[in-house]
């Protein structure tokens, strides 16, 4: 052992290769991703003349963050959590009623108005401690049976605040809430109008620059955060128990805690998500935290390329460029592509057949599960795997084999 | 008496496991002494796999006690057990297949690393110490297995007798004082016998006991200091090797069939 300690050093580091390889792809994904974030607002302002598609792109990143934070639970530790928006519910509500005059008219009879920059930290806390409430007599049911739980928790909690309306609002939603404001020692001569104002009034009222600038640096220091665990003695405990639950144990892992973990630090990504969802939609209601919504992050994560933060982010994007950007603009460029190619009758509806564009509204879903579909076959293992899922998948079948020969060589 | 108590590092006493109308295991009592290869032997479904879980916390004993190191563990669980220095390979390997070796050694170091979750979010320096700490000491072991090599692949990608060196090395990343082997030489070559004996005196000479589960005589008269028949959840002889190599119960029950 000890004569080894003099060439330690450098065979190690080149063992590490592949491990640096994956870490370069990673950096230049990382890389892309951060030029676009800083050339989109300037080209996309230049070239519109209106902000439309940077609000478009905030919207996008608050899904960016709900993906990381899910693809915690399901990518690294293996728990298939299909309830992940009430969470998302459950931060977005503490920020609606801590900072609205909603509570004037409950039973409170007293309007609460917490700044902005502590509530994303309260309402990150209310929604790990959910997970946790969550997780603790959960987590000892696997795999489809967790799934299951999370599936019914995900339809209670969108119910409750739904029912709740004395102190929610029920249906009515939570409006007129309060936007985050910079604080007063970061104000300066470049946030007013003044000409050296160089971000613009940076009140956040309702200005979608300063929105894209905050989810920026939110989605950013998730990501770090998010690297860290995945290579520390809590990013490998995940992985253990999702390789395998009982030699983890035996290991020394306390499966339940970590798991709890997971689940905790998955759900406080989307309540951080949920306060910055209330703030800058200004309006929370029940309607928002439906099933459709757990179910498009899980395709996020796994499209993307689940326990990988990288191929994640993009799946978010691009899956949030299919749902809320392509497909509800298919019957607009549907009628167009039509009168273009001179075939305006099939615009008009006509007895039974309703007009391309209606026909297509209709048929939203279908093309857009057929995209999953096409999806998932040219690329199982997600747009942008990590190591492992690439492997699984590639290999999987040439590596059985091959195991099995040798397995029975060796007997 | 207490003296005794001192000497031995694993006592299992009127142990039984039955789940449901079967009986695993009946009423078995044996002591390990510290330092020793302790072997359990016997036919298929004599209850040895059983016993080691009975050890390890996996399952909880119908009736009997486990003391291991003079304290009482019977009923804690499997990671709780493997803190208090009792560490496991398995019958039918169980690795972390899509993790790297050098990362399934780390995760065995799991139980001796202290960075809470506060320290790895921020990779605190105390974080990145431990972290080089524990891949320098991971890399020792694999070399102490002899596999360093392959630090980097996949567990899935190793040979079958590599596996299992692996899962061993990753065993004794947890510190144990106890060892369980549970077949270690399943399915190996003659070659790979005689080194896994080896490898089991070098883990001998580091002050670890070992207690193992072996079908094959060769390793089990070659390492073993004492052997605990088991047939039918029954402890039907215990003693050395020669011992039990005469014991008629035993020519009976086990190895006569084979012989």
């Amino acid at each position: 052992m000890s004569n080894a300690s003099m060439t330690r050093r450098p065979p190690l580091r080149q063992r590490l290769r592949p491990r640096e390889m994956i870490r370069d792809r990673d950096t230049a994904v990382y890389g892309v991703l951060i030029i676009v974030a800083v050339l989109f607002p300037i080209i996309s302002i230049w070239a519109t003349n209106g902000t439309a598609l940077v609000s478009h792109a905030t919207r996008a990143g608050y899904w960016v963050l709900l993906a990381i934070g899910l693809n915690v639970v399901v990518g690294f530790a293996g728990l298939l959590d299909l309830g992940y928006a009430a969470f998302f519910a459950i931060g977005a509500y503490s920020y609606a009623l801590l900072a609205s005059p909603q509570l004037a008219s409950s039973p409170a009879h007293h309007a609460v108005h917490i700044t902005f920059w502590i509530l994303m930290f309260v309402s990150l806390v209310f929604a790990a401690v959910a997970g946790a409430v969550l997780g603790f007599p959960t987590l000892r049911l696997r795999g489809d049976y967790l799934a299951i739980v999370t599936l019914g928790f995900g339809e209670i909690v969108p119910q409750l605040f739904y029912n709740f309306d004395q102190w929610t609002g029920g249906i009515n939603a939570v409006g007129l809430i309060d936007q985050p404001r910079l604080p007063v020692w970061i104000q300066g001569p470049w946030s007013g109008d003044g000409p050296v104002a160089w971000v613009r009034d940076f009140n956040f009222n309702g200005d979608p620059v300063a929105y894209y600038v905050l989810i920026c640096a939110l989605i950013a220091a998730g990501v770090i955060l998010v690297t860290n665990l995945h290579r520390s003695r809590l990013g490998r405990a995940w992985m253990a128990i999702r390789e395998d639950e009982v030699a983890a144990a035996a290991m020394g892992i306390n499966t339940v805690t970590t798991k709890l973990l997971a689940f905790g630090i998955g759900a406080s990504f989307s309540g951080f998500a949920g306060a910055y969802y209330g703030a800058s939609v200004s309006l929370v209601s029940p309607d928002s935290f439906l099933f459709i919504v757990s179910i498009t992050v899980l395709v996020m994560v796994v499209l993307g390329g689940m326990g990988n933060i990288t191929g994640v982010i993009v799946g978010a994007l691009v899956m949030y460029y299919i749902v809320f950007y392509l497909i509800p603009g298919l019957p607009d460029f549907a009628r167009g592509l039509a009168s273009d190619l001179g075939l305006q009758s099939l615009n008009n509806s006509n007895g039974d057949w309703p007009g391309l564009a209606e026909e297509t509204q209709r048929l939203n879903f279908l093309i857009y599960g057929a995209i999953l579909v096409g999806v998932m076959l040219l690329r199982p293992q997600g747009l942008l795997p990590s190591r492992v899922r690439e492997q699984e998948l590639k290999h999987a079948a040439v590596q059985e084999d091959e195991a099995a020969v040798e397995q029975a060589h060796a007997r | 008496m207490s003296d005794a108590k001192i000497d031995n590092i694993l006592e299992v006493t009127n142990l039984t496991k039955r789940f449901g109308g079967l009986v695993a295991v009946d009423d078995v009592t044996l002591n390990i002494k510290r330092g020793e290869v302790f072997a359990l032997i016997g036919p298929n479904g004599a209850g040895k796999t059983t016993m080691f879980n009975n050890v390890t916390g996996l399952y909880r004993p119908t009736s009997g006690t486990v003391v291991f190191d003079n304290r009482n563990i019977t009923g804690y669980k499997p990671h709780q057990v493997a803190r208090f220095g009792i560490a496991r390979t398995f019958q039918n390997i169980r690795l972390f297949d899509y993790m790297s070796c050098l990362d399934n050694v780390r995760v065995g170091r799991h139980v001796r690393m202290r960075a809470k979750v506060w320290d790895s979010l921020f990779k605190t320096p105390r974080e990145r110490h431990e972290e080089d700490r524990v891949t320098e000491e991971a890399m020792d072991l694999l070399r102490f297995v002899g596999i360093a090599k392959h630090a980097n692949q996949y567990a899935r990608n190793l040979a079958y007798g590599q596996q299992r060196r692996l899962e061993i090395a990753r065993a004794l990343a947890t510190e144990p004082k106890l060892l369980l082997l549970d077949e270690p030489a399943a399915g190996f070559t003659p070659q790979e016998k005689v080194e896994l004996m080896a490898l089991v005196r070098k883990i001998l000479d580091r002050g670890i006991t070992v207690f193992l589960i072996e079908h094959d005589m060769k390793v089990v008269m070659g390492i073993s200091e004492r052997i605990v028949v088991l047939d039918h959840g029954e402890k039907i002889a215990e003693g050395s090797p020669d011992e039990v190599r005469n014991d008629a119960k035993v020519i009976e029950a086990y190895l006569g069939k084979s012989a």
